[in-house]
């Protein structure tokens, strides 16, 4: 019997709710933004800038009001992703306001950012409150996709910017990248698609050369994907979503079936396609050009890929201090949305861009924890989209002003100037939240006394 | 403002940045580390050889349902549920007085990978005597405890196996 053997019990902690945590963490995550705010100040005027106070004490508001929300709405969601969120806000805020001090790079952006990420909070508010369980997404999964479809096809018939049709212009308004809400949606599409259709996309294969190859007509929506984000590349110009959309079908393809042969193919497809537009595209040419000749002399002055190489290198590896770097050299045309990583490097050196990408890492990785944690297949396939999409987009941006891979045209989440960047990310983190708060609540109890009654209540 | 401040600041933020970071990493470590490894018996009867090994190595399951152990069982009362055979062997529960599910349905309690369950196969509950129970509900293959078929709601004797298609549990002390 039992009480002779040894048994290994192995189960969780019942994970605590964590909400102290997150409390201190947000502390130190508002605290840290408004110490480098102050640090700019001295070193750009000698003196604590005039906005300090009214600053710290928004970004505390804004900080005191989610964490509320979340003790009340979501109280066992996950302890990192929204101190991390929010530092890398408030981080951007400090960096896209210091960027604001050079004339020469353009009016000021701060405000309007800081506009748009208390809009990206309120909605993250909303999601958690009105979003009680993530299965609800679940059906709206072709809505989903005609949404996504339209969100994505809808920037062909505005003016392009820099090259990229990526903005939905509203005049008077201002513009949209609908680019950054279409990858929450397709991401619940995706989710919800291959949820249903997985097992046929991972059994029915046949082996070959030690690949699963996929019959021809499952093969049928990953085509329709590729040919699709070719098209984006094509009309739109915009390598960044088309990369992203295509990636995070792969990625999803890959988590819902287990199955090595889908990346194979996504490579194989994407590198495929890639080399196919680049033979006739000259945008996507002059991208590719730029990254491999970065030094090259355009109009008396070098590329934007090597300024952003200069900026690193002027940083070092402690870095030149906030305030005290030469972005006003920067003469590219996006300092403080795509390139603001350069600014980042230069300013706080290769230990603070590390410190930075470490906490892009540290949510990522919350994230996936949130998908394995996740009990129902819905919800961990779409913890997987959200995070997937998430990472790609840090690595696209990361690599392209770093120069690892060509520049696209996508923003930093939350650090780089952008009012859809911030507001879908704020959005993305919430749903995000709101996983991993269904995933880590314990088991609720059992109302103890109609089961051992005659008659029993027959709950749906 | 002075050289020195602009060094001793550039520095200190740099540090602050570090130590949110490990900060975050030392909270994701109860994360990582937190499933509890517990040598039952063993402890209590250290004199006693160890006759009998549990039958399926137990698998690294990382089940959210699992809790601190019953210690405010009464004596004799078993504490826990284990799988003993199927593709689950070696995931044990502990039962807190909380009703488990057996079932295909990704909501069950015990998540049954197997052809032969239905989605909501079988429960398992605690009486108001503390007695746990085992009801069929109304499965299609059926649940067997030891070789019978249930056919209503049957208390479950310590060690009793209880299959449900491929799977085999029972409880523990």
């Amino acid at each position: 019997m039992s009480s002779i053997t040894t048994t290994t019990t192995i189960g969780t902690f019942a994970a605590p709710s964590r909400r102290n945590t997150e409390l201190a963490l947000l502390v130190f995550a508002v605290l840290i933004p408004v110490f480098a705010y102050v640090n700019v100040g001295l070193a750009k005027d000698g003196s604590v800038p005039a906005g300090a106070l009214g600053y710290t004490v928004g970004l505390g508001l804004l900080a005191g009001v989610t964490h509320v929300i979340v003790r009340k709405w979501a109280p066992y969601a996950d302890p990192l992703m929204l101190p991390v969120a929010m530092l890398l806000n408030g981080m951007g805020l400090v960096f896209i306001w210091r960027l604001d001090q050079e004339p020469s790079l353009g009016k000021a952006m701060a405000p309007n950012q800081l506009l748009w990420s208390t809009l990206g909070v309120a909605l993250f508010i909303g999601l958690l409150i009105f979003l009680k369980d993530h299965r609800v997404l679940q059906r709206y999964t072709y809505i989903s996709m005609i949404v996504a479809l339209v969100l994505l096809i809808a920037p062909v018939f505005f003016p392009g910017v820099n090259g990229a049709k990526i903005w939905i212009t509203i005049p008077g308004l201002g513009s949209l990248q609908p680019g950054e809400f279409a990858k929450i949606v397709i991401a619940i599409f995706f989710a919800g698609y291959l949820m249903v259709k997985r097992d046929a996309l991972a059994l029915a294969s046949r082996r070959f050369l030690g690949l699963y190859l996929p019959r021809g007509r499952d093969l049928g929506p990953i085509l329709v994907i590729w040919a699709m984000s070719l098209m984006i590349l094509v009309f739109e110009t915009d390598l960044g979503t088309s990369l992203l959309f295509f990636g995070l079908f792969v990625v999803m393809l890959y988590v819902a079936t287990e199955r090595t042969s889908w990346i194979v193919f996504g490579l194989l497809l994407s590198a495929g396609g890639a080399v196919a537009v680049a033979g006739f595209e000259s945008h996507v040419q002059v991208r590719v050009h730029n990254w491999l000749n970065p030094l090259e002399l355009v109009n008396g002055g070098v590329t934007e890929t090597a300024q952003a190489m200069y900026s690193f290198g002027s940083g070092g590896l402690l870095g030149s201090g906030l305030g005290q770097g030469y972005s006003r050299l920067i003469q590219g045309i996006a300092p403080k949305s795509d390139y603001i990583l350069a600014t980042v490097g230069e300013e706080v050196g290769l230990a603070g861009l590390m410190g930075i990408l470490l906490l892009y890492g540290l949510l990522i990785e919350r994230g996936i924890r949130t998908a394995l944690a996740a009990r129902d297949p819905f919800g961990k396939l779409l913890a997987v989209g959200l995070t997937g999409a998430f990472a790609l987009q840090v690595f696209v941006v990361a690599g392209g002003v770093t120069g690892l891979i060509p520049l696209t045209g996508m923003t930093m989440p939350f650090l780089a100037q952008g009012g859809s960047s911030v507001i879908a990310n704020w959005a993305l983190v919430g749903i995000l939240l709101r996983i991993s708060d269904t995933a880590r609540r314990p088991a609720p109890t059992p109302a103890p006394s109609t089961d051992a009654d005659m008659t029993q209540v027959v709950r749906p | 403002m002075s050289e020195l401040t602009l060094t001793v600041m550039r520095l200190g933020f740099l540090a602050v940045l570090w130590l949110f970071v490990i900060v975050a990493v030392q909270v994701i470590r109860s994360d990582l580390f937190g499933t509890r490894v517990t040598q039952r018996g063993a402890a209590r009867r250290g004199g006693e050889p160890r006759t009998q090994r549990q039958s399926a190595p137990p698998q690294q399951q990382r089940r959210q349902e699992g809790g601190r152990g019953g210690n405010r069982q009464r004596r004799g009362a078993p504490t826990k549920l284990v799988v003993s055979e199927g593709t689950l062997a070696g995931t044990t529960v502990a039962l807190q007085g909380q009703t488990i599910s057996l079932g295909r349905a990704h909501d069950s309690t015990i998540v049954l990978d197997d052809d032969y369950a239905s989605s909501r196969h079988a429960r398992i509950y605690p009486d108001r005597d503390g007695q746990w129970i085992v009801e069929d509900l109304g499965s299609t293959n059926g649940t067997y405890l030891d070789r019978t078929r249930l056919t209503t709601a049957t208390p479950i004797p310590l060690g009793a196996p209880i299959r449900i298609g491929k799977t085999v549990i029972e409880l523990r002390k």
